[in-house]
């Protein structure tokens, strides 16, 4: 396969089901959708003949690209093959070059590879968003971009951070490392696995092309009706969320199978690392709340296209139904981005703090308990929209409840530094860091879980203070403390630590500068997504502007590390630098395509850190198992 | 070497910090943060950020203490990396934690729930309000009804004159009406305290008494589209006779126009108007 590859001229290695085939075909979906929207003559759509917007025409276009993109990386070859009643298999892709990556392989390194770049491109289009909100608040008028294109982009930024971040730790991190943390050869669904990295990139793509359509003025929420009457580019965002909704269920489904049915003999859940636990539990709030999201964008895509009116007052429809829908599905959804935070940090504290995991019980209580309460509190986000007004104190207590799992948390991560001896690397500095943010974050929460203190808070600069605290702070720190930390394992190369710690420093500093003071201006009286304030407001707006500036050069940091690390200095990686007692340390760099030779036997958990002096190493055990 | 009695130096650090910054932050920090104190609304939640951050206080205190104290004495010194204590949990410590935190979040719910009682602390209850302030039936009502992109406000008790303007008695319970005639808008008065969402067809009542003669700052805080940022306006609080000298006012300039209109009503729906924006 190799020798044959390497025979061909380089032009005709671009042709076969890669990711080239997939764009054109993509783009040949599209036009044919658009195509067939057009020829569908139907009252329903003369109702926008003068506006010269056929909803049909684009929806009918994003779906086909899907199809085409997905026919055209290969999708379709192993359902057809078997139909046709030959043998097929992916496994192939797996050996050989850079090629994998750029279209399906079933290894799931390769896919958590995929992911860490995939994940990245839109993890700073976003942030470039965030930017670009920043320069327009510099003035209390509108400067830069004029009303619709700045809530353009202001939707742009919330949906690209809550729907392909959601994945940030789960697509990149535990696709790579849950297989190795429980000593498995694979996922259990290879080909669904590659399959959810595609569908998130596809919506990716789909949603950063509604700058071509106009744009959609209603934030990353999309409420009814203000979504029924917006301009043709909210169709991508119903588009995208689906696709981040499909992706989402598929990637949980894959984990919840491959933690429940494929762990290595003696890996009782007792054992299991608090990694995989957090993966375990924010898969199962992808699997329950992703589909309600899915269901109601369908519903709104219905109400766009043919006039049914499921969210239309005007119609007998409900918008409190959409705000419920969305809400169920949107508040484990911001667990779905915390739980990982979570769990890597409560992964990673152990292995710098040479300690074993304090209370290894009560963290996976706390795990599971926030992640069975997050279903419980949505109408939070309902509490001044005249809804049942005798449920609110049922939703306060609810809400504030979660911070009893929370707080186990806390006690666990806080527990494990005591009379340890530690060590200040760039990894431990981001979940250090994890405290200070999350529990500003969660203490910000408290005032909004109580009703009369929310009333004054609600939907101000001061909510959005608190959930970037809680998800830039809670996940985004840990996203780069996972990334610092597995990097020498995925690449076999060793990241700058000097540019990591500026980056980190610059980061944790502007970062706090720039959403501390929103809390100030939250509680003053501005409202989110207005590029129009008071003008008393405006010295702070600056200061958070340039603080806000400041982490954008504190990302550029980062990128040079990662171009410097991985392109120029190329300094091979110890297998084990951390020294980590933890299984996926303990494979050969470069993981092997099939992670292990003989099937690991676990004997313990994989925090025997510390003195009295530990257990022997669970990768080191037998080959025979006990019994 | 012996080791220290570390639990003991973090505890009296704890209750010296915070003996020293609660009252600070109770008595005169809280007290002068927003909303104020320009009605019954935002003084209720006032008093209810003063208890949430007097609780949040010694916390943070612990958090602080905690997290110096562990970062400096546990930190690995010298080059030698050693290991740390093999402590794999200690139920003298999680069942008082697990206790300590039940309790707060206990009373939270209680206390969150007792100042809610108070007329629903100036949010939106919807149609039929589970808690309404003493003397509610005298109040002034005032239907707030946002469009795209703009706030009106109708009196019904003065005819149902409807005004671009609002002005408000000083002193007397006032029970907004909030509805929307298009997409979802939210009627936020800051300094007042009040907060409710309009919805298109939902009648959402929200009770408020202003106690200060001032004028204050009204948003809409709910993306309702394009303008969405330029949906403000100023409201006034000005005393009995001359709020009355107002209304007579607006009754002549806009008296003409009220046979057209209903003088109340929950809703109002009216032709669907698409792709505004």
């Amino acid at each position: 396969m190799n020798n044959e590859s390497a025979a061909m001229p380089a032009w005709r290695r671009l042709i076969g089901f890669n990711l080239l085939s997939g764009i054109l075909l993509g783009i040949v979906g599209f036009y044919v959708g658009w195509w067939l929207g057009h020829q569908i003559h139907a009252k329903s759509l003369a109702y926008f003949a003068d506006t010269n917007q056929n909803d049909v025409a684009l929806m009918l276009g994003y779906l086909l690209f899907v199809v085409g993109f997905l026919v055209g990386l290969g999708y379709a070859n192993y359902p057809l093959s078997r139909m046709l009643g030959r043998e097929h298999s992916h496994r192939q892709n797996e050996e050989g070059g850079i090629g994998r990556y750029f279209g399906l392989c079933t290894d799931h390194k390769v896919v958590g590879i995929q992911y860490l770049f995939g994940i990245g491109l839109f993890f700073f289009i976003g942030g470039l968003n965030a930017m670009l909100i920043r320069a327009e608040l510099l003035r209390p008028s509108p400067q830069l971009f004029g009303a619709g294109n700045y809530l353009t982009i202001v939707g742009l930024h919330g949906a690209m951070m809550m729907g392909i971040m959601s994945s940030a730790i789960l697509g990149p991190f535990a696709n790579y490392f849950v297989p190795l943390m429980i000593g498995a050869k694979r996922m259990a669904f290879p080909r669904i696995e590659s399959l959810t990295f595609w569908l998130l990139m596809a919506a990716g793509a789909i949603l950063v092309s509604t700058v071509f359509f106009g744009g959609f003025p209603t934030g990353w929420t999309g409420y009814a009706p203000l979504n029924d009457e917006a301009n043709f580019g909210f169709d991508s965002y119903i588009f995208f969320f689906a696709l981040v909704g499909i992706s989402m269920t598929l990637l949980g489904l894959n984990m919840i199978a491959t933690i429940v049915t494929m762990r290595a003999p003696g890996l009782s859940w007792g054992r299991l690392p608090i990694f995989c636990w957090g993966a375990l539990s924010t898969s199962i709030l992808m699997v329950l709340a992703a589909p309600v999201l899915i269901a109601a964008l369908l519903m709104v895509a219905f109400d766009r296209g043919v006039q049914t009116s499921f969210f239309l007052s005007t119609s007998g429809g409900s918008p409190y139904l959409f705000q419920n829908l969305f809400w169920f599905f949107g508040h484990p959804e911001v667990y779905v981005l915390a739980l990982p935070g979570f769990a890597i940090v409560l992964e990673l504290l152990p292995v710098f703090a040479r300690k074993p995991l304090w209370g290894y019980r009560l963290a996976v209580a706390g795990i599971l308990g926030v992640m069975l309460l997050s279903f419980f509190v949505w109408q939070h986000h309902l509490f001044v929209s005249g809804l049942n007004s005798t449920l609110r104190p049922f939703y306060m207590f609810s809400t504030e409840l979660i911070s009893v799992p929370t707080g186990l948390i806390f006690l666990c991560g806080m527990a494990t530094l005591w009379r340890a001896r530690l060590r200040f690397t760039v990894p431990m500095l981001f979940c250090l860091a994890w405290f200070f943010n999350f529990f500003i974050g969660g203490a910000s929460g408290v005032f909004l879980s109580d009703v009369p203190s929310d009333v004054a808070t609600h939907g101000s600069f001061f909510v959005m203070a608190h959930f970037h605290y809680t998800i830039m702070g809670g996940l985004i720190f840990t996203f780069f403390a996972a990334i610092y930390y597995w990097v020498p394992k995925m690449f076999g190369l060793e990241l700058n630590e000097r540019l990591g710690k500026i980056h980190f420093w610059s980061l944790f500093i502007a970062f706090n500068s720039t959403f501390a003071p929103l809390f100030a201006l939250g509680l003053m009286g501005m409202p989110r997504r207005v590029a129009t304030y008071a003008a008393h407001l405006q010295p702070l707006n600056i200061w958070v502007s340039v603080s806000a500036f400041v982490i954008g050069v504190s990302m550029l940091v980062f990128i040079a590390n990662v171009v410097y690390s991985l392109v120029f200095a190329r300094k091979p990686a110890a297998a084990n630098p951390w020294d980590s007692k933890s299984l996926e340390w303990q494979v050969p760099t470069p993981v092997p395509v099939h992670n292990f030779d003989r099937t690991p036997v676990i004997d313990s958990d994989p925090y025997d850190y510390g003195v009295p002096p530990p257990l022997p190493k669970a990768a080191e055990a037998p080959a025979t198992a006990p019994g | 070497m012996r080791e220290p009695n570390h639990l003991r130096r973090i505890a009296i650090a704890t209750i010296i910090l915070s003996a020293v910054a609660t009252p600070i932050v109770v008595v005169l920090i809280a007290p002068s943060l927003p909303p104020w104190n320009d009605s019954s609304a935002s003084s209720g939640q006032v008093n209810d950020n003063t208890v949430l951050l007097g609780i949040l206080t010694p916390i943070v205190a612990l958090m602080i203490v905690y997290f110096a104290y562990t970062l400096t004495v546990f930190r690995n010194r010298g080059s030698e990396q050693g290991e740390g204590v093999a402590i794999r949990g200690d139920s003298r410590i999680h069942t008082p934690w697990l206790i300590v935190t039940t309790t707060i979040v206990l009373f939270l719910a209680v206390f969150g729930t007792v100042e809610l009682a108070d007329a629903g602390s100036g949010g939106g209850q919807g149609p039929t309000p589970a808690f309404k302030p003493t003397g509610s039936d005298n109040a002034l009502q005032v239907q707030v009804i946002g469009q795209q992109w703009e706030f009106t406000y109708r009196y019904p008790s003065y005819g149902g004159v409807e005004t671009p303007h609002l002005e408000l008695p000083v002193g007397r319970q006032v029970e907004f009406h909030v509805t929307s005639l298009d997409v979802i808008h939210s009627f936020w008065a800051p300094k007042l305290g009040v907060k409710a969402d309009a919805n298109p067809g939902v009648d959402n009542i929200a009770y408020v008494r202003p106690t200060h003669k001032q004028s204050f700052d009204i948003r809409c805080n709910e993306v309702c589209g394009l303008w969405h940022g330029y949906m403000f306006d100023t409201g006034q609080v000005v005393s009995g006779p001359s709020f009355r000298a107002w209304i007579r006012g607006q009754q002549a300039l806009f008296g003409p126009i009220g046979p057209q209109l209903p003088r109340f009503s929950g809703h109002y729906f009216p032709d669907p108007q698409r792709r505004a924006g």
